[in-house]
């Protein structure tokens, strides 16, 4: 069982069409880096020279990573990481 | 239905890409907030103070200024509320010259939202949506559901679960299907984005998020042609997602830029936020560049409690780079600003209307805003939802017989002068 990354609607196209990505890794970055080099067409959406952008939002199993241990965090088999932008709400 | 040619598409405030006018809330190469942005060249000649005047007195009477394709189909009799000068106010805050804009009484559900919901929803129909919703910490749920009825629409409305009662009854009276969810406002709304995602539903605050923010320029237009087609000098506002203040200042940009109101902006703008959840005050107080989210909000002003707010940082930069100030206050302030608001002019505003009004003292005391010089404080909400929060702080009412020397008997309130029967 892998970890599972969650892709925005729009950004699919550089995911190879797919809505959910399977990844490996022991940590939200490790995870992430295995998600772009896989689809590297990501990266310049999600990063902004190494530092993830800030209208992007990472989510472990539907907890904000900010209030986990950010990129550090752990991560094991079978969660979810999802990637949602944070232009909502007000 | 035509293209309105003066509304050019949707711009990325991060990047300045454009985009085609849909229900498109981000740009997909950085995942920057969506703008509306106009023609200003073509929209000139068609609008003057007189023709706005001329029109009847809601926030339509500035239609070119809005964006939509139409005209519009929900909520035309939203906004016009009264700019009220609050002269015992001003006395109690030790101020010269004070208004009110008072929001409470906006049509029909008594907070500013019904601004921002009648511009999302009569987009909404535009693009032919037939189901609507939206993440909220309640007023937006009124309106939403309020209005979504009046037009026949239906509306799927989440909210955070601790929510006060009047405003998820208040809510699930116009028939629309409520969702209480375990969990802090900034879940609820990260919920929705989801499902904005997967069912393409339209929420006014996800995916018609830039037609909707536009809404609240109208506050600003009101306040301008109120005072006489002119700026005040300060505006202190609520902050709970970080957009009305910024409409509020685009509308003041907008007004100078069409030769409507013959000066430059220079209003000072101060955001109001409770200490329970402060974080684009933080962010200005403490010189940050961007705010740090407050991961469970502690506070009576439930409108206000968004720990991670979508335009927090655009909030903070229009604060410092304008020359106002943002604080937060208690909660014991904000039920005391309530009642001083309620008892020196007559309005019962919510309890974010509180911290707005507690805000403004702290910073007139503090010396940021000047005592002399003409201030607008801005009431978005009705006092009458959250009632329980002023409760405890009042005094119970006497109870007695139907009969006169029991009156009598109550000092102090029977008066010393016999009247002629």
């Amino acid at each position: 069982m892998a970890i599972k990354v969650q892709i925005p609607t729009p950004m699919r196209d550089q995911a190879g069409g797919k809505a959910e990505v399977d990844v490996t890794g022991s940590t939200v970055k490790a995870a992430l880096d295995d998600l772009l080099r896989q689809h590297p067409g990501l990266t310049a959406k999600l990063f902004d020279n190494g530092k993830l952008r800030p209208y992007i939002n990472v989510f472990l199993n539907d907890e904000d990573i900010r209030y986990l241990d950010e990129m550090d965090t752990k991560v094991t088999d079978g969660v979810i990481l999802a990637l949602i932008p944070a232009v909502a709400g007000g | 239905m035509p293209s309105n040619d003066a509304v050019l598409g949707l711009k990325c405030r991060v990047c300045g890409k454009m985009y085609p006018k849909a229900a498109n809330f981000f740009c997909p190469d950085d995942s920057g907030p969506l703008e509306v942005a106009y023609d200003y060249d073509k929209i000139k000649p068609t609008v003057s103070r007189a023709k706005f005047q001329a029109r009847p007195r809601n926030m339509w009477r500035y239609k070119e200024l809005l964006p939509l394709d139409g005209e519009p189909t929900v909520g035309p009799q939203v906004g016009g509320t009264p700019l009220v000068r609050a002269d015992r106010l001003a006395d109690a805050l030790g101020v010269e010259r004070l208004w009110i804009k008072n929001d409470a009484v906006n049509f029909p559900t008594l907070s500013f939202k019904d601004r921002v919901v009648s511009v999302a929803l009569s987009k909404a129909r535009e693009l032919g949506m037939k189901m609507v919703g939206c993440a909220s910490t309640g007023n937006l749920a009124n309106s939403v559901a309020a209005l979504g009825a009046s037009a026949g629409l239906d509306t799927v409305i989440l909210v955070p679960a601790d929510l006060e009662k009047t405003k998820i009854y208040g809510t699930a009276v116009y028939g629309a299907k409520v969702v209480k969810v375990s969990g802090t406002y900034d879940q609820v709304n990260r919920l929705c984005t989801q499902i904005v995602m997967k069912y393409g539903w339209g929420f006014v605050n996800v995916n018609l998020r830039p037609f909707y923010a536009e809404g609240s320029k109208t506050v600003g237009f009101e306040i301008a042609e109120d005072l006489g087609w002119r700026f005040p000098q300060h505006v202190v506002c609520p902050m709970a997602g970080g957009a009305l203040i910024g409409k509020i200042h685009k509308a003041f940009t907008e007004l100078s830029r069409l030769g409507l109101v013959d000066q430059e902006v220079t209003t000072k703008m101060y955001g109001a936020q409770a200490t329970g959840c402060n974080p684009i005050a933080d962010c200005v107080k403490s010189n940050r560049e961007r705010h740090k989210p407050i991961k469970t909000p502690n506070t009576i002003c439930k409108s206000l409690a968004i720990g991670d707010p979508a335009d927090g940082y655009f909030a903070a930069q229009l604060i410092k780079n304008s020359g106002g100030w943002a604080e937060d206050v208690t909660d014991a302030e904000i039920v005391e600003a309530m009642q001083l608001l309620a008892k020196t002019e007559g309005i019962f505003g919510e309890t974010a209307g509180g911290t707005t009004v507690a805000v403004a003292k702290k910073l007139i005391e503090q010396g940021r805003i000047p005592r002399n010089e003409e201030i607008v404080i801005c009431v978005t909400g009705n006092g009458l939802k959250t009632q329980d929060c002023v409760f405890e702080a009042l005094d119970e009412p006497a109870t007695i017989k139907p009969a006169l020397a029991d009156f009598d008997a109550l000092a102090g309130l029977a008066a010393a002068e016999p009247a002629l029967v």
